[in-house]
C-alpha cells in the first residue's frame, strides 16, 4: 500500500474528516525470525541508516531493533546544530556530503525537518584565534565549504546584543562564519526517516532489548534480544553512548568512552538572535529556537557517565561562559536542563567501519557532534553494510587508525576525552 | 553535585577535584618489548564499564595529590576512595 503523502492538500481533506483518517507513520510489527540487515538503534543514525539501505541499496528485509523508543536518546537530546565548519579533509568532506542531504531532506522524506540555513558563527577572542580561524575557513573554502572571516564590527552588526564593551576578560576580535550552517527540528529528523523506511519495508522495533549476540568462527550470525532470538548474516551496532556496553557482550574494548552531556534552554523571549554562535574562550553556543527559547550547551560533565541526566556544576561553569558572551542571558528563567550519553572517541572523530568479526559493522564515536552527522553517517554506513566495504567519504573513519597513527584529531585534544 | 572523600583531607564538593580517568590501565614496562598493541591498549582502548569504575581524580584545589575513586557511573554513587599508592 502507498505511503500517505502528506501535503497541505491532505492536510485540509483530512481536517474536513476531524482528522481522524490519519494513517501511522510506522507500524509496530512483532519481530520476524530472519533479517537481511539488523541494525541495533533506533536513534537518527539507526533510522537513516535503514532508510538509506532500501533506498539507495534496495534492501528492504531490515529490523530496527530499539531498547527504548525510536528517538529517544541523543536524537532527542541534542542543540540541534548543523554544520561543516571543519579543518581536516575527512570531516569536511563527510559533512559537506551532509549539508547537501540536509538541504533536501524535507522533500526526500516528505517530512518538514524545518532545516534553517541561518549560519554559525565562531568567535575569536586573540589575534592567534584569528590566525586559527583564518587558516580553518581557507582548508574549508578549499574543501567546496563556505567560510567567511569576520572582523569585529562585522560581527557587531549581526550580534549587537554581544559584549562589546570595553575592559572584558575575552574581548570580541572576530569570527569564523559559515553562512550555510543552522538547525533543523531534531525530532522530525528522527519521525522522517522511521516513517520513510517503515514505508518501504523497515520492520522498527520498539522496547526490544539486545542481551546478547550469536557469533561463530568469526562471523555474526544473529542477535539476543528480551522478544527473543533474530537471525541476520549482517548486523549495525549504531548505538552512541551505549557502544561500550554492547562491545562487551562482543568481547570488543573500543578508543570510546562514554560522557555526559548537558544542554538547557530558556523560558522563551521575543527573536533576538538570528544565528548560531559559539564562545570562542570556552565551550559555549547558543542559538534562539522558533519557539523563541535560548538553546544553550557547552562542556562535558568530565567524568565517565550513562546517567542521561547532569550535575549543576558544569551548567553553571557552562552558563557563566554564555552570560560573558551575551550578558542578556543572566535576565532570563531557565524553562529545561537535559543530558545525553556521548560515545566519546579517542581523537574527536568518529568510527564507521566494519569489524574483525564478518558481517558486524560499527558507527558510533559521534562525540559532540552526532545530530549534524545523522543524514551522512546513515548514508556512509548503508554504503559500507551493503557493500561490505566503506564508501571513499568514511574510510578515514576506520577503527584501527588509532593502532596505525592515522588520527583524526580536529581539536588536536588528544586522548582525554574529557578534557574540552 | 558529587561529595568525594578525598583519603587525605575529607569529604569536599566534586569543583575541588579534576578528573583522571580510567585507573586499571597499565602503562607498559619501561625497557621491555613493547608491541604496537600494547600501545593501543595503553594509550586508546577503554572499557567504560555502565556500573563500577574504579578512576583517577587529583585534588586539585585541596592538598593536590592523586587519587582513585570507585564510583557507579550509571548512579554516580560513590562506594570507596584510596589513595592513589593504596591496592584496590
Amino acid at each position: 500500500m502507498a505511503m500517505q503523502k502528506y501535503s497541505v492538500f491532505s492536510l485540509i481533506k483530512n481536517a474536513f474528516k476531524g482528522h481522524k483518517d490519519w494513517e501511522v507513520a510506522w507500524k509496530d510489527p512483532t519481530p520476524k525470525a530472519e533479517y537481511d540487515v539488523i541494525i541495533i538503534g533506533g536513534g537518527g543514525h539507526g533510522l537513516a541508516t535503514a532508510y538509506y539501505l532500501a533506498k539507495e541499496h534496495n534492501i528492504t528485509k531490515v529490523a530496527i531493533i530499539e531498547k527504548g523508543w525510536i528517538g529517544g536518546g541523543n536524537v532527542g537530546r541534542n542543540t540541534t546544530i548543523i554544520r561543516s565548519n571543519y579543518m581536516h579533509d575527512e570531516n569536511g568532506l563527510f559533512s559537506e556530503f551532509g549539508m547537501d542531504l540536509w538541504r533536501n531532506m524535507s522533500l526526500d522524506l516528505n517530512f518538514n525537518v524545518m532545516f534553517s540555513p541561518r549560519g554559525i558563527i565562531n568567535l575569536a577572542h586573540s589575534d592567534a584565534q584569528m590566525n586559527a580561524y583564518s587558516r580553518r575557513g581557507n582548508s574549508m573554502r578549499l574543501n567546496g565549504i563556505d567560510a567567511v572571516l569576520l572582523n569585529r564590527e562585522e560581527v557587531k552588526k549581526i550580534i549587537p546584543m554581544a559584549d562589546f564593551s570595553e575592559n572584558v576578560r575575552f574581548p570580541i576580535f572576530g569570527g569564523l562564519m559559515q553562512p550555510s550552517a543552522g538547525t533543523a527540528r531534531h525530532d522530525a529528523v528522527a519521525w522522517g526517516y522511521a516513517r520513510q523506511a517503515d514505508s518501504m519495508g523497515v520492520d522498527i522495533i520498539q522496547n526490544c532489548e539486545v542481551t546478547g549476540f550469536d557469533v561463530s568462527n568469526g562471523k555474526i550470525l544473529g542477535i539476543r534480544t528480551s522478544k527473543g532470538e533474530i537471525k541476520a548474516k549482517k548486523i549495525g551496532l549504531c548505538v552512541a553512548g551505549s557502544t561500550n556496553v554492547l562491545a562487551e557482550k562482543l568481547n570488543m574494548t573500543l578508543p570510546i568512552e562514554t560522557h555526559l552531556l548537558q544542554a538547557c534552554v530558556s523560558e522563551p523571549i521575543k527573536p533576538i538572535l538570528d544565528n548560531v554562535v559559539t564562545f570562542g574562550a570556552g565551550h559555549f553556543y547558543c542559538s534562539q529556537s522558533d519557539k523563541g527559547e535560548m538553546v544553550m550547551g557547552g562542556d562535558l560533565d568530565g567524568y565517565n557517565s550513562y546517567a542521561q541526566r547532569g550535575n549543576l556544576p558544569t551548567l553553571q561553569h557552562v552558563l557563566t561562559e554564555g552570560i560573558a558572551m551575551f550578558p542578556f542571558l543572566s535576565k532570563l528563567k531557565m524553562l529545561r536542563t537535559w543530558g545525553g550519553i556521548m560515545d566519546m572517541s579517542m581523537d574527536g572523530s568518529p568510527i564507521i567501519d566494519k569489524t574483525h568479526i564478518e558481517g558486524l559493522y560499527l558507527n558510533c564515536g559521534w562525540c559532540y557532534g552526532g545530530f549534524k552527522a545523522t543524514p551522512a553517517s546513515g548514508w556512509t554506513f548503508a554504503h559500507t553494510i551493503a557493500q561490505d566495504k566503506p564508501h571513499k567519504l568514511n574510510e578515514g573513519y576506520s577503527l584501527n587508525r588509532f593502532s596505525t597513527g592515522h588520527l583524526i584529531d580536529e581539536k588536536g585534544l588528544g586522548t582525554k576525552t574529557w578534557i574540552s | 553535585m558529587l561529595y568525594i572523600l578525598c583519603p587525605h583531607c575529607g569529604l569536599r564538593p566534586q569543583t575541588e577535584f579534576s578528573y583522571g580517568g580510567d585507573a586499571t590501565v597499565k602503562r607498559p614496562e619501561l625497557n621491555k618489548e613493547i608491541s604496537d598493541q600494547d600501545w593501543d591498549n595503553f594509550v586508546y582502548l577503554r572499557k567504560s564499564p555502565r556500573g563500577k569504575h574504579l578512576e583517577l581524580w587529583q585534588h586539585i584545589s585541596g592538598c593536590r595529590q592523586w587519587i582513585k575513586v570507585e564510583r557507579d557511573t550509571l548512579t554516580h554513587e560513590i562506594f570507596t576512595t584510596y589513595k592513589a599508592s593504596e591496592n584496590t
